[in-house]
């Protein structure tokens, strides 16, 4: 038995990835990541990316912005344009500290995630509840799996708590359905001063822009769901632990 | 004249050639069917006066629609006499419709706002027990894992658990409403976060109702790589689970690898359409990304690498013996607790019942391709979990094929209008169960009424009944080993 529990912990080797130390574990070929526009060749057409979006997440006012909190990464306006000016990059980096951060212009520049009070608070220990309110379960997939033994989540710091008065914050995913408001509001307030939020998946960050939105927010990560390394990207900056 | 329209999975007919019942004939044509072993597998109010139901007869592969012509507000319930409807009535008393007189617990459902029964969230009379040494455990909606929100009381005798009751509704978003529309790619999208981890399931339901009700046939490249999305999907969540239930007895090295290995087959479903959940891959009329030779190849070659990988990981679980003892004879169902609730998927297959909407009701490849399957006895958590790993290596099998022979097409047709007053039921077998969807539309070709059934739907009293007389300890476990939706049943 034991022989057997050593055996094929051999097969399976060492498999927590080396990243942040190494480089980050290279994303597939068709991932859909920060969006790169090219602005020049945009004055061409009348707006087919627009119309082909299914949440409204372009605009066009002079140059072309995508709504990262809005978009949902389906690539509608990629097959929509004739030119080939929009297509989405490789690059993981979505987390921002602030709402408007996630309008991006496709210049390939990664939202700014740092929060400088939580980075100065937070070096050692940052424990989260997480709590899914309307979510569909996809982000609750990939919020999870930080803990499993490739990704080894705990060796930032990083945690996920049980009780809310036992945490510095909360993992809010989904829009808050009304049948979740009053949880959601409880479970706030049992977490103790500071406390930080961060909101994890499209759907959330875009019901985060409204105005009875139960909590106010210090982490947008976006995507629909966003790849793990998203999320943990955007916890890492947050906190200072990953400079770029 | 008949008093059903006999129809096939993912097949469209005009809505006026289903019979329009007088109430107690409609009552009597569902309880004679269910009697005669077909299932209930739909039943919704359409509009005042109008109720609509949908049989399937597992044996024979086919469904078949009536309605019924309902006056007054209430009836005498179903329930009492066949259980399957019970969370069918009080789903319809909820949002407005008839109300089942002398059903047996009839309280709402998803407690949406202004709901015709009342009450919010959470707040109604739970099942009581009194007495001495008597006491009640309540839980949540916010659990203590990463999990979505539910609550549950559990009326326990010291540790033994008499009843526990589930109550739902806190992820409730009225996603049914979005499909009220024309074709659109909004809905596509809405479909897949039904329940975001069945993405290929409820995807494909969509798809298969809306070229059904399109009359569109779907190219056979297309078939297959929606074949091989929806088993790498049940490779990734049945990996998962058994790594899960794995982790709840505290045998941390299957739990452990097996975490790892779920995230490389949904590395696999992002390498076929850049997302781990299939999100943006099924669209009416095919799929929008396209399995080359050479990705084939590669898929191929990983799934031969991590087949081998949750062979040994599962192995270490299967001969460890006080693993073995902890999952027999734990959270037991029996067929005909099974069959009378109507459970559906891996935790039907694990009572003894062949339940398969793959195998039954035939679609895409698995039409032209059969897939075994899986069946075991016991309705304990140990068949839960070896259905899950015959499941698993029926799924590899069943991609080896399916890759090694991909038919030679293109991946997309246009899907073109929906056809007016039209009506389709379309039937996938998600990895936790059959996953039905029913489409109607109205005049302009517009969907008017949408319904969603999530396997969740009928299998939450699956899991409430398996906990009867059992310790309080063991619901983790017997838990784990059902993984049902939150959001797929709320809806």
């Amino acid at each position: 038995m034991l022989l057997d529990i050593l055996r094929v912990r051999a097969k399976q080797g060492f498999r927590t990835m080396a990243y942040p130390d190494g480089p980050p574990p290279a994303l597939l070929e068709r991932f859909a990541g920060l969006p790169v526009v090219d602005q020049d060749r945009c004055s061409l057409c009348p707006g087919h990316c627009l119309s082909s979006c299914p949440v409204g997440a372009i605009e066009k006012n002079g140059s072309l912005t995508i709504d990262l909190g809005l978009c949902l990464f389906c690539r509608e306006c990629q097959r929509a344009c004739p030119y080939g000016v929009l297509s989405f990059g490789s690059d993981h980096r979505l987390g921002s500290s602030s709402r408007e951060g996630l309008i991006s212009s496709g210049d390939g520049s990664p939202p700014l995630a740092l929060n400088e009070r939580a980075a100065g608070l937070y070096g050692q220990v940052f424990s989260l509840r997480v709590v899914s309110a309307g979510g569909c379960g996809a982000c609750e997939a990939d919020v999870n799996v930080l803990n499993t033994l490739a990704w080894d989540l705990g060796r930032f710091g990083i945690n996920y708590g049980a009780s809310p008065r036992h945490c510095d914050g909360m993992i809010l995913i989904g829009p808050v359905t009304p049948n979740m408001e009053e949880a959601v509001i409880e479970t706030y307030r049992a977490i103790p001063e500071p406390k930080f939020v961060i909101a994890v998946g499209t759907c959330t960050v875009t019901a985060s822009s409204r105005e009875d939105f139960p909590v106010p927010v210090d982490l947008y990560i976006p995507g629909c769901p966003p790849h793990p390394l998203t999320i943990l990207d955007g916890m890492l900056r947050f906190l200072g632990k990953v400079k770029e | 004249m008949s008093r059903c329209l006999a129809t096939g999975n993912m097949e469209s007919f005009p809505i006026s050639q289903v019979p329009v019942l007088p109430w107690d004939d409609f009552l009597d044509w569902i309880v004679d069917g269910v009697v005669q072993g077909e299932r209930l597998i739909s039943l919704f109010h359409r509009r005042n006066d109008i109720v609509c139901s949908v049989l399937a007869d597992d044996s024979r592969g086919s469904l078949s629609v009536a309605m019924g012509r309902f006056d007054g507000r209430s009836y005498r319930a179903l329930t009492p006499v066949c259980p399957q409807a019970h969370m069918f009535e009080r789903d319809m008393a909820e949002r407005g419709g008839p109300v089942p007189e002398g059903h047996p617990w009839l309280k709402p459902v998803r407690f949406p706002r202004g709901g015709a029964l009342g009450s919010s969230v959470g707040d109604m009379d739970f099942y009581r027990v009194q007495g001495e040494e008597v006491h009640e455990v309540a839980v949540g909606p916010v659990h203590a894992g990463v999990i979505e929100p539910g609550h549950f009381r559990f009326q326990c005798y010291g540790e033994i658990v008499l009843h526990l009751e589930i109550s739902l509704g806190y992820q409730h978003r009225g996603v049914e409403r979005l499909f009220e529309a024309p074709l659109s790619a909004g809905q596509a999208i809405a479909a897949e976060s039904i329940a975001g981890d069945s993405t290929a399931g409820h995807a494909g339901a969509y798809c298969g109702a809306m070229e059904a009700l399109a009359r569109c046939e779907v190219e056979p490249r297309a078939r297959a790589v929606r074949c091989v999305a929806q088993e790498l999907e049940r490779v990734a969540c049945h990996i998962g689970d058994i790594g899960a239930m794995a982790g709840d007895v505290g045998y941390l090295p299957t739990s452990s690898f097996c975490g790892r290995i779920r995230g490389d087959v949904l590395n696999l479903t992002a390498s076929i359409c850049g997302n781990r959940f299939s999100r943006g891959l099924f669209r009416p009329g095919g799929v929008l990304w396209d399995i080359d030779d050479s990705m084939a190849k590669d898929l191929l070659k990983s799934l031969a690498r991590i087949r081998s990988e949750a062979a040994d990981a599962v192995g270490l679980l299967w001969s460890c013996p006080t693993v073995m003892a902890r999952f027999e004879n734990t959270g037991v169902l029996s067929t005909l607790d099974c069959d009378s609730l109507g459970l559906v998927g891996p935790a039907a297959r694990a009572c003894g019942v062949t339940r398969d909407a793959r195998h039954s009701f035939p679609y895409w490849s698995y039409r032209y391709r059969p897939i075994r399957v899986a069946v075991e006895s016991g309705g304990d958590v140990l068949a839960r979990a070896r259905v899950r790993w015959s499941e698993l290596e029926n799924s590899f099998d069943y991609l080896e094929a399916l890759l090694s022979d991909l038919p030679r097409s293109s991946v997309m047709v246009p899907a073109g209008e929906l056809e007016p007053s039209s009506m389709a039921v379309s039937m996938t077998e998600g990895w936790r169960g059959e996953i039905v969807h029913v489409a109607v539309t109205d005049r302009t070709g517009k969907v008017e009424d949408y319904r969603v059934v999530d396997p969740s739907f009928h299998n939450w009293i699956g899991l409430a009944t398996s906990m009867r007389n059992r310790g309080i300890s063991d619901f983790p476990l017997c838990n784990k080993s059902f993984n049902l939706s939150y959001c797929g049943f709320d809806l």
